[in-house]
This record gives structure tokens, sequence and C-alpha cells, in this order.
């Protein structure tokens, strides 16, 4: 039996529309041999909270370059802990100040993957940290 | 033309004859430090340009003289001998008192223009107080959520002498009322005032993706506009035809040209349909290009943009006025070029741009602040990017002659070349039924994506170099640069003058106006006058939009 492949919901939470770096991790993973979900745009915390548990994702990808990730990716992780998701990972990616990267992973977001970021780093912390299932 | 032909192959017979005698033994003992050589778009770029590249050219029809068909060298017969360009910063954050202060510094340290951005829930038409605006009120922009935000953000600023530009788009019709009704109570003669709306809602659809409503009711506000300002605010530009956001979106050089110029034409055809006067409105449509890298590319797309729209203005629509066939634009240096590594580098990329975009003939320039990968610029990152302008124009020396690249074995043949790749999109999408058409099918969505994907597999293969990003990379970074944070407390501060305008307003006549509104939208009348009683009774921006809404929908973008 071939091992599951890794699935991930890449979402686009607030109102911008910048979705270039959505879409080019989409494909990269896609091209990793990952499954992939894109939610589209303007999707709220809970559209993709609901999405992550309906699609049974492991990791959730949220791309933001509004300066509004303060607000969207704690209540993204606090979500999907309210609906059991312990090990799906939060990752974000976008234009994050460095003092705000700490903070993020102290809510519970994974991993912060700011501008200049090779896809196959991402493509290699999914692999990395993942956890395989029973 | 057997004088050409005969030139033709003398050109070719002189260049063999180099690269056998010349080029080739060094070739073999030394060669090159690349197989292929590529530009930013990922076009192969040769070795040399020689006279024989350019042979089909003919200098009067295609070159010719600035101020002259086809206008490859200009529009201005001085150029920039009569008037420097006009330097125009895009600012806008925080507050509208926040902005109205940088604009007011801005214009102190000599800047010639203003223009305004605006925050994500004022470009998607949601006030302040609405739950979807939560962390997003003043963060990319000034928040203008009604007339009363309007008239804080150009208090002091005197509408019939700054020409002001307005980056907005779905909502663009709303925001275009409430400039016009303060520039009223300033005293100001709509006849007079100057200004661009950016107000292209096809390039949203494409790349920016800020949409409101379905697309074809978003033209119609559009050309309710281009029809509105013909009539009423003859000088202002209802709409700036942008390439910028295509290009940051990850097209290429050829793909934005093309997209934007097949862009134009369509607003162009819609206004034809809807009656309009050609050589009364396409005089006001402006465009707006990126100033990417690669130096040579930038200066070629404009050389070319300004040729292909004169010749589609005389052989698609048959203007032989000067004012329809000249195109103006406004020019910004790449946004998505610079680099959070060594951030001080971003001011470097900027001067190269900028200058690309003056030997490229822009009517007015944005240069980028060296910050703006990490947040909006600060006052003193704001202040060398303006600086950056003053010492291209006051000391390099480039704007003391006209076109001074054209001639240029390599500009002109790349900018036939991108002439050429140009019509070939327009054929693609002509034979889809024109640029709303080929949107709904998905097609310049998809082309874009495909370049942007190919252009990072290009730098994480290491064939496209960024300094500091995957060449040049310093762990340790020389110290980080200050930043600009917006405080959640914008919100608060906005949502409360929001609440007071409601409190004080006639709500009777609110009602009112936007029932007439939603009329004027149903029976496919002219919006703008409508709208302009509904902002001045201070029905608010999220009020308005939502009117229009329930008449035309929403837009859902399919799965491209």
């Amino acid at each position: 039996m071939s091992e599951r492949k890794i699935r991930v919901l890449v979402a686009k939470p607030g109102l911008d529309g910048h979705d270039r770096g959505a879409k080019v991790i989409a494909r990269a993973l896609r091209d990793a041999g990952m499954e992939v979900i894109y939610t589209g745009l303007r999707q709220t915390p809970e559209m993709i909270a609901a999405a992550a548990l309906q699609e049974d994702v492991d990791a959730v990808g949220v791309s933001i370059l509004s300066g509004a990730h303060n607000t969207l990716c704690p209540r993204i992780v606090q979500l999907l802990r309210e609906k059991g998701m312990d090990d799906c990972l939060v990752l974000l990616g976008g234009i994050v100040p460095q003092e705000d990267v700490a903070k993020l992973k102290a809510e519970g977001v994974a991993e912060v993957f700011l501008p200049g970021t090779s896809t196959e780093d991402i493509v290699k912390f999914l692999r990395d940290n993942v956890k395989p299932r029973g | 033309m057997p004088h050409t032909k005969e030139l033709n192959s003398q050109a070719e017979t002189d260049r063999e004859r180099w690269e056998s005698e010349t080029l080739k033994p060094v070739l073999d003992s030394h060669p090159e430090r690349k197989k292929s050589f590529e530009n930013v778009s990922l076009e192969a770029v040769e070795r040399l340009y020689t006279p024989a590249d350019i042979a089909s050219q003919d200098f009067s029809e295609d070159i010719g003289f600035p101020g002259e068909f086809p206008y490859t060298r200009g529009i201005h017969p001085t150029g920039y001998r009569g008037k420097l360009w006009t330097m125009r910063q895009f600012a806008g954050f925080s507050t509208p008192e926040e902005t109205n202060a940088r604009f007011k510094y801005l214009l102190e340290q000599g800047q010639t223009g203003l223009s305004v951005a605006y925050d994500l829930p004022t470009l998607m038409g949601y006030d302040a107080d609405s739950p979807l605006s939560e962390g997003e009120v003043g963060k990319c922009g000034v928040a203008v959520s009604s007339l009363a935000d309007m008239e804080v953000l150009f208090n002091g600023i005197p509408l019939e002498q700054v020409t002001v530009s307005q980056t907005i788009n779905a909502p663009a019709s709303v925001l275009l009322a409430m400039y016009l009704v303060v520039a009223e109570k300033q005293g100001a003669d709509w006849k007079k005032i100057s200004g661009t709306l950016q107000n292209d809602i096809l390039k949203e659809y494409i790349a920016q993706k800020e949409w409101i409503y379905p697309i074809r009711p978003a033209m119609k506000l559009v050309i309710d506009t281009f029809e509105f300002c013909t009539n009423k605010v003859p000088r202002y530009n209802p709409v700036s035809v942008s390439g910028y956001h295509i290009r940051e979106a990850g097209a290429t050089a050829v793909q934005e040209l093309a997209f934007t110029l097949r862009d134009g034409l369509e607003y162009v055809e819609w206004g034809v349909k809807a009656g309009l006067d050609l050589d009364k409105f396409v005089p006001r449509i402006s465009f707006f290009f990126n100033a990417h890298n690669d130096f040579f590319e930038e200066i070629a797309k404009y050389r070319a943009a300004r040729r292909i729209w004169a010749r589609e203005m005389r052989e698609r629509f048959g203007s032989t006025n000067e004012r329809t066939l000249k195109m103006r634009f406004h020019t910004q240096t790449a946004g998505v070029s610079l680099t959070v590594q060594q951030p001080l580098n971003n001011i470097v990329r900027v001067a190269i741009q900028a200058l690309a975009g003056v030997l490229g003939g822009t009517q007015s320039l944005h240069t980028d602040a060296y910050d703006e990968a990490l947040a909006l610029p600060t006052d003193r990152a704001a202040l060398i990017a303006l600086r950056t302008q003053q010492i291209i124009a006051e000391e390099t020396g480039v704007a003391n002659t006209i076109d001074p690249l054209g001639g240029s074995y390599f500009v002109e043949a790349l900018t036939e070349k991108m002439e050429d790749r140009t019509l070939d999109y327009f054929r693609k999408i002509d034979s889809m039924g024109g640029m709303v058409a080929a949107i709904e099918k998905g097609f310049p969505q998809r082309e874009i994506q495909d370049s942007a994907y190919q252009y990072q597999k290009a730098v994480e293969r290491g064939d496209q170099v960024i300094v500091g990003v995957n060449k040049y990379e310093m762990t340790d970074e020389p110290g980080a640069v200050p930043i600009l944070v917006i405080d959640e407390s914008v919100r608060d501060h906005q949502v409360e003058r929001l609440q007071q305008t409601r409190d004080r307003r006639d709500a009777g006549a609110v009602a009112n106006a936007l029932e007439k509104l939603k009329r004027a939208a149903e029976k496919a009348e002219n919006t703008m006058p409508a709208t302009i009683e509904a902002v001045r009774v201070y029905a608010t921006l999220g009020e308005i939009c939502s009117a229009l809404r329930d008449v035309y929908g929403v837009y859902e973008e399919p799965a491209f």
C-alpha cells in the first residue's frame, strides 16, 4: 500500500487579493506530490477551519500580505484546535515583521515563511513535520 | 524596396564576417559565462544587435520624431526639456488625518502631485465598522468610509491646483463622487480640476482581484464615469489602465504590455458602443506601467506601448485626432522586486528602475521606498524615494535630450519584438471575443500564473539572481531598518467618526438617495448623478456598494 499523501489546505484569509504567492505554493506542493486544496480568496478563519476539517488536511498554509496576520492567524489556530485538529500544522507565508514571528509561534503557528523563501524549503518543512498517521 | 534589401544583406554579410574572423577565435579559447542569456521575463537576449536586426524598420514610419505619429519617441516635441515628469508618490495609511499630514509633508518637499492609497476595506467597498474589516483598517492605505473622511483627507489641499490620483477600482465611482463633492465644498470648479481615477476593473479580474460586482455591470459603472467626466469634469482622467498589477502578479513584460493595451481597447470599444464620442473620451484614458529590473526591456516596453496604441487608435477605430492617438502613462517601480533581505539594496534597484521609466518617457513616476517589502514606508524611506527622482531629474543629465536610446540597434529591435508579440496576443484575445470574454475564460489569469511559476523555478535554480536572496546572502545582516506599524486603534478612531456621521445625518435623505441609486442601476441609467447625491447626504461607502450589490450581485471567481 502506498504511503498516504500529505494533504495541505492553501488558504487566503482577509480582504487582500494578492494571490501570486498562494498559487505558486499550491502548484509547487502539488509538483512535490502533495494533495493541495486552494480555498480561493477572502475566506474567514471560520471558513478556513471548516474546510480544513472537511478535507482532513495535515496542514493549513495561510498567505497574508496585508498586515492582518496578528488578527487572523491565532484565530485559525484556535478554531482548528476547537475542532480537535491538534496535529494540523498552521504555516504562514507573507509579509510579516520579525517582531511578530515569535509571538505568532507562541500562539501556535508552526512556522512563518518570509519573502525569499524557496518552495523547496516549504516542501521539506512539511515532510519533516507532518505527523505520520496510524 | 531593393535598396533596403541590399543594405540588409550587406549588414548580414558584415556580421557573418565579424563572427568568423573576430568572435569565433575568442569563443573557442574563452567560452562565455553562460550558454544562453535570459532577461527577467525569461526571454533570450542575443550577444549583439546590429543594423541587420532593425533592417525591416523604417525610420519615419516606425521610429520618427517626438510629438509625431507613431509617438515611439514620446508624445511631447520637447521631451523633458519642456516639463519634467510629475513626481507623484503613492501614499496612504492609517487615518485620514495621518495621510493628510503625509501629503502636506510630501508637497513641502517638492513633490508635484498626490496619489492616494486606500486601505483594503475601502478598496472592497466595506465600511470600517464591517466585521470583514477587522484587522485591515488603515493597514494598506488610508481608511475612507464616507464623505466625512474624505473632507479630512483633503483638508487644506486645494483640489483646483493639485492633481490627485486615486487608486480605487471596484468602488471607484463612489470615491470619485466623494472627491467631487469635497472639491465643490472647497469652491473648486469641476471644469478646472484634474487628476486620475484608477477605475481599471478589468485588471482586477485579471490580477489584483479587488472586485465587487460581476464583470459586465462593473464595466457599465466604468463607462458611467467616462460619460460623466467627459461632460462635467473634462480635465479629469476617469481611468488609468494598469499593467502594474498584472506585472506584479507574475506576468512577463510582454504579457503586461499586451493585456494592458488590450484592456484599454476594450474600454474604448465599450465606450463607443455606449454612444460616447471617441475623440472626446479616449484622450482622457491614461495608462500605468510597472518599471521592473530588466532595464532595456522596460524601455522598449514603454516605447512599444505608445506606438501600438497610436496604431490601434488609427487602424481599429479610425481616429486621426492627435490627442486620441497619444498614450500618456504613469510608471511605478516594481514592488515585487524589492527584498526583505538587506533592504537598503532596494534604494539601488528603485533608482535603476526609475531611470528606465524616465528613458521610456513616462509622464509621471512613483518610486518605491526601500522598506516597502517590510511594511508601508516610514517618512524617511518615503523621502529617499522622492529624492531618487530628483537626483535623476537634476543631476544625471538624462532629461536633457529626447529619447536618448532611440536608434539603438538593441532597443529598436526589442521595441519591435514587443510590438509583434503584443499583436499576437491581441489576435488571440480578439478571436475569443474580446477581453471580457477572455477573462471569463480565465485566459490572461492562466498565462500570468504560468509565468509566475516559471520565474519562481528559475530563481530556485539560480538562473535568475536576486542579490541578497539567492546570491550574496548574509546570515548576519547589518542593523534592521525601522518600520511603520499601524495600530489597531486606527479602527476605533474610524468607527467613532463613522458613528458620529451616522448619528448626525438625515436618515430619510440617505434612504431616499440609496433608493434612487438602485433605480438608476436597475434602469441602466448613468449611476454617477445618484451616487453623488448619496455621497452628499453622507451615505457611507459600504451602504452605497451594498445598494449596488443588491442590483448587480457579486463576482465569484471560478477555479482556473
